[in-house]
């Protein structure tokens, strides 16, 4: 069941169409955790898209040594062979940047979206498209984090990636907690009403997938 | 100040004030995905809370007592990924077997919680703050009854929602969130009941 799209096709179907944050509503949990910033979220965007890309090469170039009886323990022990490899790296580059993010990071070992890649993309087409595809849905992802945060911080503190904008009095609540829920809320609402206003779609699936 | 009142006082910080959804963000998956219905939010709550104790337990004593020693702490990923992924295949055959009625209704979410980043977290956390073993049982216990509390708020207001006029492009997820955050905001209220 090889794939027929082309790598440019490959990239925008992980930015636009599949789209893990707005689209498929998976791998939730660092979208708000860590889009207090700018920073923050794009720093966790890369780190998803080098695993993302990385485990996706992986399972494309071994996938005919894998047996397919033990293939999930195995795409399992490559994921979390990959994160402590990005996870190193980032606590040695960003050191600031992995003092609030850092438990995340770890847990990219647990996204849905990366294992159900490997599995149904990565496994069964060649190398070269197994890394388009990563890198489409890790874009996808870094651009997702990167709106969020964008417009938690300019509303929460009047700055972009620590830069001053704005002088007003901020809106604090936006970098409380509450203010990542009502903005991916609020972000994932426009973008349905986007849909149905000028494409004549029926939004996305409601209620997210499970885990 | 006793061992007792310590104890406690972690397990009130967990569950209440860094509630692992409201605060600390984990386990969103699961919560928006299960919170339909409270039945299956209740059966989630148990089984995610007794996995949560036993694999705190479990990591605790394999990072005291075996990567510690060896120098494997930068292993901890791979092998706390390992660890909580044997220990619920080893709880799915032996519910499966010793008590049918139970594994009918609680099997289908052990099958979601193999990997999952609120499982995942407990462990890590643990060995990050270098919890003692009772500290951790504690901290396990905390964060999957506030796991289980935030689940169950969510399903009951998520069952009155059905009949809500939601705006149309809200339905579903996004109402989910904009609820969440709300009950959120509640939350933000316990920060500051206990400085740890």
């Amino acid at each position: 069941m090889a794939t027929d799209m082309t790598n440019w096709q490959l990239i925008k179907n992980g930015i636009f169409a599949e789209n893990t944050i707005f689209k498929l509503a998976i791998s939730l949990c660092p979208a708000i955790a860590v889009t207090n910033s700018v920073k923050n979220g794009f720093f966790m965007g890369v780190a998803v898209l080098a695993v993302q890309t990385l485990v996706n090469g992986t399972v494309g170039a071994l996938r005919n040594y894998i047996h397919p009886r033990i293939r999930i323990p195995i795409f399992m022990l490559i994921i979390s062979g990959w994160v402590s490899v990005i996870d190193m790296t980032m606590a040695a580059f960003v050191r600031d940047v992995y003092r609030e993010v850092g438990l995340y990071i770890e847990l990219i070992v647990a996204f849905a979206s990366i294992l159900a890649h490997a599995e149904t993309f990565a496994s069964k087409n060649k190398t070269v498209p197994s890394i388009f595809d990563g890198i489409g849905m890790g874009t996808g992802f870094l651009v997702a984090l990167v709106i969020i945060s964008f417009f938690r911080e300019l509303l929460g503190k009047g700055t972009v990636w620590n830069f001053p904008i704005v002088h007003f009095k901020p809106m604090l609540i936006m970098i409380l907690p509450t203010g990542g829920f009502i903005a991916v809320g609020f972000l994932i609402g426009f973008f349905n009403w986007i849909e149905m206003r000028f494409f004549g779609g029926k939004g996305a699936t409601s209620g997210g997938g499970h885990h | 100040m006793g061992e007792f009142s310590k104890l406690f006082e972690l397990f009130l910080a967990a569950s209440l004030i860094n509630n692992f959804v409201f605060t600390r963000f984990l386990g969103l998956c699961i919560f928006f995905g299960v919170s339909k219905k409270m039945e299956t939010a209740v059966g989630m709550s148990v089984t995610f809370t007794a996995v949560m104790v036993i694999s705190a337990a479990l990591s605790w004593l394999i990072w005291t007592y075996a990567m510690v020693p060896l120098g494997l702490q930068f292993l901890k990923i791979v092998v706390f990924i390992g660890v909580v992924a044997a220990f619920v295949q080893a709880s799915d055959t032996i519910l499966r077997k010793i008590s049918p009625g139970l594994y009918y209704k609680l099997g289908v979410y052990l099958a979601l919680i193999a990997t999952n980043c609120i499982i995942l977290a407990v462990p890590l956390i643990n060995a990050g703050e270098h919890y003692s073993f009772l500290e951790s049982l504690a901290f396990g216990l905390g964060s999957g009854l506030g796991f289980a509390l935030a689940l169950i708020i969510m399903a009951s207001i998520r069952e009155r929602l059905e009949l809500a006029q939601v705006p149309r492009p809200f339905r579903g997820t996004a109402m989910a969130f904009v609820t969440a955050a709300l009950i959120a905001l509640a939350f933000t209220g316990f920060s500051g009941l206990i400085t740890l």
